[in-house]
C-alpha cells in the first residue's frame, strides 16, 4: 500500500496532493531557510495562527453574498489577509513599544487565534455552518477533498517554489550580511517583506493539507535539519528543500494509506524522523561526531595538564586527570611517574617554555598567538624557528 | 610575595597553593566547542591585594572570572576562595557583572537592585526592614547615586548603571571583591568615584580583583597584575610583572609597542 | 440575575477568572525571561501529554492527565534545550521543531486510539468547553451555603482552584530568586542561587497551571493568558510588583468581560446563540493589549 502510494497508484485525488505536498514541502523548506537564518522562525507561528480569523470572515461574507460559502480559493485569499494583519501587529508591537518579539508573537497568535474561534461558533450557527467543515484547516485533511482543490493545491506549491527559486539571490544575501546587503543597494524591508509574503504564500496553501497548527513544522524543520550538513546557505536552502519535499511527498502518501493517519501529523513526524537522524548522524555538527570530538578534547586537553603537573612536580588535583595519565601508561597506579610519562612531560614543559619566549620575540609574537594551550609547537612554527628559541632559553633574559 | 613568572627557565607554573591565599585557582580550562578560552590556567590573589587582570581581547580575562565564580562550567579545574571550596565560601564574595550582560529595560529601580545585594540576609520571605533599607542607601552613598534610589534603571546613563552595579555588591558586605570590566564605557566621574570606593574597601582588607582594559591606569590602580592571554603569562606586584616585556609577551611584540606608547613604559 | 445566574454562569466565570489569573502570574516571568513562546509550546505539548496518560492509564482521571501533561512539558523543555545545546540551533527554531512534533504526535495518538469513551478531541483540547461547566445542583443564591449543592460542583473548579493557590504559592515563595535570576543570571549564579532550578520550578509551574487550565479552557486561553496580561502589564508600569499586580488585573478582566462578552454579546445583538467563551476571553485580552500598546504610561522602552 505504502508501495503503491509512493509510486503515485492510489488515484489522481492522492497523487495530486501528494505533489502539492512535495511541491509545497519544498517551498516552505526554501523559505523557511532564510527565515531561520534571520533567526526568525516562529514568526510563521503568528502567521499561521492569523490565518483562522481570516478563514470565518471569508466564510461569512460569502454566505451573506448568497454563496456557500466553501469556495477553497476565497477562503485562502481570506486567510492570507487576516495573516498579514497578525504579521503588521507583531511588527508595530516590536517596533513601537518596548515589547520583544516573541511577545509580540505570543500574543498575536494567541489572540487571533482565539478570535478565529469566536467566528467559527458563529459559522457553525449558521444553516449552512455545520456542514463547513472548517475545523479542517485547524489540522488539515485530505479525505473527500475536491479535485479542483487538489489541483489548487498542487498549483499553488509549484508557485510558491518557483517563487523561492528566482529570488533565492537577495534571501540569501540578506539572510547572510544584512549590513553588507544594504550597502550594496539591497532593499532589505522589501526583500524581508517578500519573504514574508512567501512564508504567508506557503501557509496558505499548506492550510487544507497540513492545517494551520502543525505548517510551521515545514518551514522550521526541513531548515533545521539541513543546517547539520553544511555551513553554506545556498546549499542549505537546497538540503531544506530536499527535506521539505521528501517529507510532504513521504507523509502526503503515508497518510493516504490508512485511516487514522491524518496528513499534517504524518508530514510533520517524518520531517521530525528527518531531523532526528541529521540532529545524530550528521558528520561534523551531528550530536556523536560532536560528542566523540568533546571527548577526543577533553582527554587532550587533561593530558596536558596531567603532563605540565608531573614536569612541575605539582600534585595532581583532578580524578580525570589521573585516570588519563594512567590509561596511557605516564603514571604507575600508586601515582608516581613512568620514565615515558617524565620523557613526554619533560617535553611538554619544554614546548611551554618555548611558547613563552616565542611569545616574548617580536617577529614570532604573532605566530605564538596561535598557541591555544594544545597547539603542537612543530605544527606553527619551523624547525629554524624552534631551533632560534632553544638559543634564546640557553642564553636567560633577567625579568623583574 | 612569590613572584612567579617566567623567567629564565621560561615555567608558567605557579607553586603549591598559598594557605593564605584569599583566591587560588588550579589548572582552570574553560573551552566553548573545541577551542580553550583559558588554559590551565593558575591563580593566586593574595588577601588585601588589588589585582587587575590584564590581556588582549579575546584573552579570557570575563571568562577566567566566570569560571572563578562558577557561572561558565570549566572543563577542568579547582577553585579556592580563603582556603575553602567556592561553594563554601560564596558568602564572601561579590561579582559585579559586565553592564551590558543585563536587561536595563527590566521593570525595576536603583534601590530594588541593591537590595538583590542583600538577598543572602533576607532570605526568601524575609521582610525588608527600615535598617535593610538604610544599608542599601548607604551603599549607594558611598558610589554617590542617593538621589537616584528611585529611578527606574532604564533612566541611567552606563557611568550610573555601573555604580549602581558596585552599590550593590557593596551592600553584599563581601571580602572578595570580582569586577568584569568595572570602568569600560564610563564617565570620568564614575571612573574616579568607584576607584575610590575600590581603594576604600582594599583599605578596609578586602581584596579586588577586576577586569581592566586601559593598561595606562594600571600602575595607578594595581598593586597586582595577572597578564592573561589564553593562557597565564605572568603574575604579581605591578613593579615586577607590568614591564614593557611581559606585556609584548601577552599583547604579542610589536603590537604591545604600539598599543602601549610611551605611558606605560614610562610609569614602569 | 438569579438562580440561573448562579447555576449557568457563577462557575464558569471562576473558572475562566482562575484559569487566567494561574497563567498570568508565571507568564510575568516567561514574558520578562524572552520565554514567552516557552508558553505556546507547553500549551502545545499538554495535548500528547494527555493523551499517553489517558493511553497509560486506561482512564481520563485527573492524576493521570496531570502527571502527563507536566511529564510532556518536561520532556519539551529538555528537547528545546538539548536541541538548542547540543545541535546549536537558536532557541526559536528548537522551540518550533519541538512543539510541531509533540503536537503531531499527540495529534496522531489521538486518532489511533480509542478514545471515544472520555471527552477528549482535538477541538476540545484547542478551546475548550467553559460553558459547559455548569452547576446542576444549584438552585439559587442558597446554594452556595449549601453543602449538598457545593458538593455537585464540577470537579474541573477544584482543580484549578488547587493550581491557582499552588501558582501563587511558588511565585509568593520564589518571588526574589525568580527576580534576581530573571534580571542578572549571573549575579544570581555568583550568589549560589541554583538559576538552572529556578527556571526549570518555572515551566513545570507554568504546565501545571496550563494543565489545570486547559482543562477547563482548551489551551489558546492557555497562551493567551501567558502572554497577553503580562505583556500588557508591562506596558503599563515600570516595577515588578506592580507589573505582576496590573496583569492580574487583566486577566481577571479579560475572564469576566470575555465571558459575558460571549454568553450575552450576541443575544444583545439581536442573535440566538453565543460564542466560545474561551476565544473571546482571548480577544479581549488582546483588546487590552492593544490599548496599552497605544496608550501605556510605560509602552516605550527608556534605554
Amino acid at each position: 500500500m505504502l508501495f503503491d502510494a509512493l509510486t503515485l497508484q492510489l488515484g489522481y485525488n492522492v497523487t495530486l496532493v501528494m505533489l502539492g505536498a512535495a511541491a509545497l514541502g519544498m517551498a516552505a523548506g526554501g523559505a523557511g531557510t532564510y527565515l531561520f537564518l534571520r533567526k526568525r522562525a516562529l514568526v510563521s507561528d503568528a502567521v499561521s495562527h492569523a490565518t483562522l480569523p481570516g478563514v470565518g470572515v471569508a466564510f461569512l461574507v460569502m454566505v451573506l453574498l448568497g454563496g456557500d460559502g466553501r469556495w477553497l480559493p476565497g477562503l485562502l485569499a481570506g486567510s492570507a489577509l487576516t495573516a498579514g494583519i497578525g504579521l503588521l501587529c507583531v511588527a508595530a508591537l516590536t517596533r513601537r513599544t518596548r515589547l520583544t518579539e516573541d511577545a509580540a508573537i505570543g500574543a498575536v497568535l494567541s489572540v487571533f487565534f482565539g478570535l478565529g474561534i469566536v467566528l467559527l461558533t458563529i459559522v457553525q450557527t449558521l444553516p449552512l455552518g455545520r456542514q463547513a467543515g472548517l475545523e479542517s484547516f485547524l489540522l488539515g485533511s485530505t479525505a473527500g477533498m475536491l479535485r479542483s482543490d487538489a489541483l489548487l493545491i498542487a498549483a499553488g506549491g509549484v508557485v510558491t517554489l518557483l517563487a523561492v527559486a528566482t529570488l533565492h539571490r537577495p534571501f540569501t544575501a540578506v539572510a547572510f550580511d544584512p549590513g553588507f546587503a544594504q550597502a550594496t543597494g539591497q532593499n532589505i524591508a522589501r526583500i524581508d517583506l517578500t519573504l514574508m509574503m512567501l512564508v504567508m504564500a506557503v501557509t496558505v496553501v499548506g492550510l487544507k493539507v497540513v492545517g494551520l497548527i502543525l505548517i510551521v513544522a515545514l518551514l522550521i524543520i526541513p531548515p533545521v535539519a539541513a543546517r547539520f550538513w553544511t555551513d553554506k546557505a545556498e546549499t542549505l536552502a537546497l538540503i531544506a528543500a530536499a527535506l521539505g519535499g521528501l517529507s510532504g511527498y513521504v507523509g502526503a502518501g503515508l497518510s493516504a494509506t490508512a485511516p487514522g493517519l491524518p496528513t499534517g501529523p504524518i508530514i510533520v513526524l517524518v520531517a521530525f524522523a528527518l531531523f532526528a537522524l541529521s540532529f545524530l548522524a550528521a558528520p561534523g555538527r551531528g550530536v556523536v561526531a560532536l560528542a566523540l570530538r568533546h571527548r577526543h578534547f577533553q582527554h587532550a586537553v587533561h593530558l596536558r595538564q596531567g603532563l605540565l603537573a608531573i614536569a612541575s612536580e605539582q600534585p595532581i588535583y583532578e580524578a580525570l586527570t589521573m585516570r588519563i595519565l594512567r590509561r596511557e601508561g605516564l603514571v604507575r597506579a600508586d601515582g608516581v611517574p613512568t620514565d615515558a610519562g617524565r620523557g613526554r612531560a619533560a617535553k611538554a614543559l619544554r614546548d611551554e617554555t618555548r611558547w613563552q619566549v616565542a611569545r616574548g620575540t617580536e617577529h614570532l609574537s604573532g605566530l605564538a598567538a596561535r598557541h591555544d594551550g594544545l597547539t603542537e609547537i612543530e605544527t606553527v612554527l619551523t624547525a629554524d624557528q624552534i631551533a632560534e628559541i632553544d638559543a634564546r632559553i640557553a642564553t636567560p633574559v633577567e625579568v623583574g | 610575595m612569590t613572584v612567579t613568572l617566567a623567567s629564565s627557565d621560561g615555567t608558567a607554573l605557579a607553586s603549591a597553593p598559598d594557605a593564605g591565599a584569599a583566591l587560588t585557582v588550579r589548572g582552570m580550562t574553560v573551552s566553548y566547542g573545541e577551542t580553550p578560552v583559558i588554559f590551565s590556567i593558575d591563580m593566586d590573589v593574595l588577601p588585601g591585594s588589588m589585582t587587575a587582570i590584564v590581556g588582549p581581547n579575546g584573552a579570557g580575562k570575563s571568562t577566567l572570572l566566570k569560571a572563578v565564580l562558577g557561572i561558565v562550567k570549566p572543563l577542568s579545574g579547582t577553585v579556592r576562595v580563603f582556603d575553602r571550596p567556592l561553594r563554601e565560601a560564596l558568602p564572601r564574595v561579590a561579582y559585579v557583572p559586565q553592564r551590558a550582560s543585563v536587561d536595563w529595560d527590566f521593570p525595576t529601580r536603583v534601590i530594588d537592585v541593591v537590595m538583590m545585594g542583600l538577598g543572602r540576609e533576607l532570605g526568601l520571605l524575609g521582610r525588608v526592614r527600615a535598617h535593610h533599607r538604610a544599608r542599601a542607601m548607604d551603599c549607594l552613598e558611598r558610589v554617590g547615586m542617593t538621589e537616584f534610589a528611585a529611578r527606574q534603571i532604564g533612566q541611567l546613563s552606563g557611568g550610573q548603571q555601573q555604580r549602581v552595579f558596585l552599590a550593590r555588591a557593596l551592600a553584599q558586605g563581601a571580602d572578595l571583591y570580582l569586577l568584569d570590566e568595572p570602568f569600560a564605557g564610563v564617565d570620568a566621574a564614575t571612573e574616579a568615584a568607584i576607584i575610590a570606593v575600590l581603594k576604600e574597601l582594599r583599605a578596609a582588607g578586602k581584596t579586588v580583583v577586576a577586569v581592566h582594559h586601559d593598561l595606562s591606569t594600571v600602575p595607578d590602580y594595581f598593586s597586582d597584575v595577572f597578564l592573561i592571554n589564553r593562557t597565564r603569562i605572568a603574575q604579581g606586584p605591578v613593579e615586577d610583572v607590568f614591564t614593557p616585556e611581559m606585556l609584548d609577551r601577552t599583547y604579542g611584540g610589536r603590537l604591545a609597542t604600539a598599543q602601549l606608547g610611551g605611558l606605560t613604559r614610562d610609569a614602569v | 440575575m438569579g438562580a440561573d445566574f448562579v447555576a449557568l454562569s457563577i462557575v464558569p466565570l471562576v473558572i475562566g477568572v482562575l484559569a487566567a489569573v494561574a497563567c498570568a502570574l508565571p507568564g510575568n516571568f516567561l514574558v520578562l525571561r524572552r520565554q514567552a513562546l516557552i508558553g505556546d509550546a507547553i500549551s502545545h505539548v499538554v495535548l500528547p501529554g494527555i493523551v499517553v496518560g489517558f493511553l497509560v492509564a486506561g482512564v481520563a482521571g485527573t492524576w493521570p492527565m496531570l502527571i502527563g501533561a507536566t511529564a510532556a512539558a518536561l520532556v519539551a523543555v529538555l528537547m528545546i534545550e538539548g536541541i538548542q545545546r547540543l545541535g546549536r540551533v537558536e532557541p526559536g527554531a528548537a522551540m518550533g521543531v519541538t512543539f510541531t512534533t509533540l503536537f503531531a504526535a499527540g495529534v496522531l495518538l489521538l486518532e489511533q486510539s480509542d478514545t471515544s469513551s472520555v471527552h477528549l478531541d482535538v477541538e476540545h483540547a484547542l478551546y475548550g468547553n467553559l460553558e459547559s461547566l455548569i452547576w446542576i445542583d444549584a438552585t439559587g443564591w442558597g446554594s452556595l451555603v449549601d453543602l449538598q449543592a457545593l458538593a455537585g460542583l464540577p470537579p474541573e473548579l477544584t482543580r484549578i482552584s488547587v493550581a491557582a493557590l499552588g501558582v501563587v504559592a511558588f511565585v509568593w515563595f520564589a518571588w526574589r530568586p525568580l527576580a534576581v535570576s530573571t534580571f542578572d543570571e549571573g549575579f544570581a549564579r555568583s550568589m549560589g542561587l541554583p538559576v538552572r532550578a529556578i527556571g526549570i520550578a518555572l515551566v513545570v509551574v507554568s504546565a501545571l497551571a496550563a494543565v489545570a487550565a486547559f482543562d477547563a479552557v482548551g489551551s489558546i486561553i492557555v497562551i493567551a493568558m501567558f502572554i497577553c496580561p503580562p505583556a500588557a502589564a508591562r506596558l503599563v508600569t515600570n516595577r515588578l510588583v506592580a507589573q505582576v499586580a496590573w496583569s492580574v488585573g487583566f486577566a481577571v478582566l479579560s475572564a469576566v468581560a470575555g465571558y459575558v462578552l460571549a454568553g450575552y454579546g450576541p443575544i444583545w445583538l439581536g442573535f440566538g446563540n453565543s460564542v466560545s467563551a474561551a476565544g473571546m476571553i482571548a480577544t479581549v485580552s488582546g483588546l487590552i493589549l492593544a490599548v496599552c500598546a497605544i496608550a501605556g504610561p510605560a509602552r516605550h522602552a527608556t534605554t
